[in-house]
């Protein structure tokens, strides 16, 4: 298919990313999206919008003042109490009335629950191409949006336009873009835009929000070091010397699918393409074969170690040092290892 | 209590390969199995329906081979199938799956008026997790996606409550129905069909729907000529240049093996070292 893009469309600049902002908290995979979007926006010469729809309140400020030091050159703000908590009913007619305003060419959102509960709807009622879960976003030579997703678990991945309506719309994974640096003291304009709607005409009601106790869903994915543990750890009572190791370093710890699978560990804690994607510097990952839907999940860490006993596990493949032997006995003794030095440094200081 | 349950045909394994010269996925030779998410929704829809009556029709688009999915549901206690094929599909992204869908729901509706729709959280093949608010929107109904649980659901009051997964906790939802919903994973687990559902699948006819039964007149948005999505390129990600230090362990023990590993390690990320137990 050629780009022909129809007049109507002409018009339709910028590049927009959903500040997504739940119960006073932002979600950073907003600040991942704008260190990414500045990319596209300096690439095709145009600016750099945060889409903020909050409830009014002190955080909201603070997220239009971080959103500036991330990179973006304005914030459109829609702060109504209506949009305090998260329900598709208002957020989706906020999003659409201010697409159908300022008219952006590109508008990314993090691949949340939030996120695509919302691109989902507003790409609807927009007509227009939305792609999913991409890992990658480029400019092409006509200054399209090529968006890279993977598909079928990860064995393959391809390269998505929208060439001929707007905005041209993806999701992002979260961890998939590096965070960017805070800029401090970078300001921005902010343009303010009300939200035309009354309780009254919201269906959907919010009764109850049930916090989770431990706030480990998010901890793992935004963690700095993780220790996983495959199904060559063998048994249940051996994910002890994952966590142990974990504990040590003050990690987090995950696993593969099989091992959620089997009732080993609960399913916030599987790592890879159907699971949590990490960024940590260090990933330790042992008795994990390094199948293709676990790598998409940990490729963007700094250093993979993996322990296996198969030295042509596919896992050898990506990772940056490995271990053929027996995790077994490698991890209790990475674990005492580590005790060790950290004992020693923190003597020295 | 009449509930419409969507369900996909999805590609058993993820070996799938793609057609170095067209770029399109070969499909040929691999089993195909129901959408594994489509699973939770299913046994979600035939609950309610046990427990309040009523009937639970399930639809796919699809080639001619998804009556067996179908059939499979049939098997696992749904009353009434619907296959939707037609040429004029093909090619679809999840605009244009929204519309066919929505459009034949509403058709279904024409006949029995539909007070809850299912869909999967998300497909293991395109795994967008779109085309299930796509529907909802066409449809002007509530849209309750990622459902760890449903409730209540009262028909008197043509009302849902459910507990929906949202970042850092859950949300106790109510909505009007008719409404949408998508279940979580791990929610519930499918029953094994009855015998009796296992003899009426063997026989039962699926009804196939072109375009013109699905109440569709204009095809503009069906299909590759609807969808505005543009698949450029299919690809195998790239392998890796440089492979892994391993560490040698030939005669060492594992204290020695560790040790030198923590060495590698730290000079490899020199910062990790003073950050880890601070
Ligand atoms: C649609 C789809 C989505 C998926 N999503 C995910 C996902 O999100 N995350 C995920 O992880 N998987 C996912 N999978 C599953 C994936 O394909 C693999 O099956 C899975 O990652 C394998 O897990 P594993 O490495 O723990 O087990 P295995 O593949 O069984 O590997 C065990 C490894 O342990 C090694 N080993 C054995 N004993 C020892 C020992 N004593 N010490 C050290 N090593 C030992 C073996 O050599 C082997 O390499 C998905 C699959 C599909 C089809
Ligand atoms: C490699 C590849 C990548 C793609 N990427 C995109 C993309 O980024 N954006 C895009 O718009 N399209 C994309 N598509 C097209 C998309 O996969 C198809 O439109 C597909 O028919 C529906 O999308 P899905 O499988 O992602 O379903 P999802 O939206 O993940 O499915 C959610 C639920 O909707 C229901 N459902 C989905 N499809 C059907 C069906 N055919 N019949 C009945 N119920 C159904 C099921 O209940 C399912 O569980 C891609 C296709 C391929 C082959």
């Amino acid at each position: 298919m050629k780009k022909e893009l129809p007049e109507r469309f002409r018009d339709y600049k910028h590049v927009w990313v959903l500040i997504e902002m739940e119960r006073g908290q932002v979600h950073p995979v907003s600040w991942e999206l704008l260190g990414e979007g500045r990319k596209l926006a300096d690439k095709l010469g145009v600016e750099l919008a945060g889409a903020l729809l909050a409830g009014p309140g002190e955080a909201t400020q603070k997220a239009v003042d971080e959103a500036f030091s991330y990179g973006a050159d304005l914030v459109y703000l829609m702060e109504d109490p209506l949009l305090a908590d998260y329900r598709n009913q208002p957020y989706a007619a906020a999003m659409t009335d201010l697409v159908n305003t300022y008219k952006p060419e590109i508008l990314l959102m993090g691949a949340t629950n939030l996120g695509r509960d919302l691109a989902g709807t507003v790409a609807t009622t927009l007509a227009t191409g939305l792609t999913a879960d991409c890992t990658e976003l480029a400019i092409d030579h006509e200054g399209s949006l090529a968006a890279t997703r993977p598909t079928f678990g990860g064995t393959l991945l391809c390269t998505i336009h929208t060439l001929n309506f707007r905005p041209q719309m993806a999701t992002i994974r979260p961890r998939v873009m590096a965070m960017p640096e805070a800029q401090e003291g970078r300001s921005g304009r902010v343009i303010r835009h009300a939200l035309v709607m009354e309780e009254s005409s919201i269906i959907t009601k919010i009764l109850d929000f049930i916090a989770d106790a431990n706030m480990e869903k998010a901890q793992l994915a935004y963690a700095d070091i993780v220790v996983a543990g495959g199904m060559g750890l063998g048994r249940p009572e051996n994910f002890k010397l994952v966590t142990d190791l974990a504990a040590v370093l003050g990690a987090e710890y995950g696993c593969s699918r099989p091992v959620v699978q089997k009732g080993w560990m609960p399913a916030e804690r599987q790592i890879g393409q159907t699971g949590k994607t990490i960024r940590p510097r260090l990933y330790i990952a042992a008795g994990i074969s390094g199948a293709i839907q676990h790598r998409v999940g940990v490729e963007g860490s700094d250093i993979i170690l993996a322990i296996n006993t198969d030295p042509n596990a596919t896992i050898f493949e990506f990772a940056h040092m490995g271990i053929v032997g027996d995790a077994l006995q490698i991890l209790p003794a990475l674990t005492e290892a580590f005790r060790r030095r950290l004992a020693v440094n923190r003597l020295a200081g | 209590m009449h509930i419409v349950v969507c369900i996909k045909q999805v590609p058993d394994s993820a070996q799938i390969r793609v057609h170095p010269v067209t770029n399109t996925i070969m499909r040929q030779g691999v089993p195909t199995i129901i959408n594994p998410y489509d699973l939770f929704s299913l046994e979600e829809a035939l609950r309610l329906r046990d427990q309040l009556g009523g009937k639970v029709t399930v639809i796919t688009m699809g080639p001619k081979m998804a009556i067996e999915a179908l059939k499979k549901c049939i098997s696992y206690g749904a009353d009434d199938a619907i296959l939707l094929t037609d040429k004029v599909f093909a090619g679809s992204d999840t605009l244009a799956t929204s519309f066919a869908l929505a459009s034949a729901i509403a058709k279904i509706g024409e006949t029995n008026p539909v007070d809850m729709v299912f869909c999967g959280k998300q497909t293991i093949d395109g795994d967008t997790a779109q085309v299930g608010p796509g529907i909802a929107r066409r449809l002007h109904m509530q849209q309750l996606t990622y459902v760890a649980q449903v409730e209540k659901v009262d028909l008197d009051k043509g009302e849902i409550v459910v507990h929906r997964r949202s970042e850092g906790g859950v949300q106790v939802l109510a909505t009007r129905l008719p409404c949408l919903v998508t279940m979580l994973e791990g929610s519930n687990e499918m029953r094994y069909g009855s015998m009796d559902d296992l003899f009426r699948a063997a026989r039962y006819e699926v009804a196939e729907w072109d375009h013109k039964a699905a109440g569709i007149t204009v095809t503009a948005q069906c299909g590759l000529k609807g969808s505005p999505t543009v698949v450029k390129k299919v690809f195998a990600p790239p392998a890796k240049a440089v492979k892994a230090e391993v560490i040698k362990t030939e005669g060492k023990t594992p204290r020695e093996v560790a040790d030198a590993l923590l060495t590698s390690v730290f000079a490899k990320h020199p910062k990790l070292e003073m950050e880890i137990g601070q």
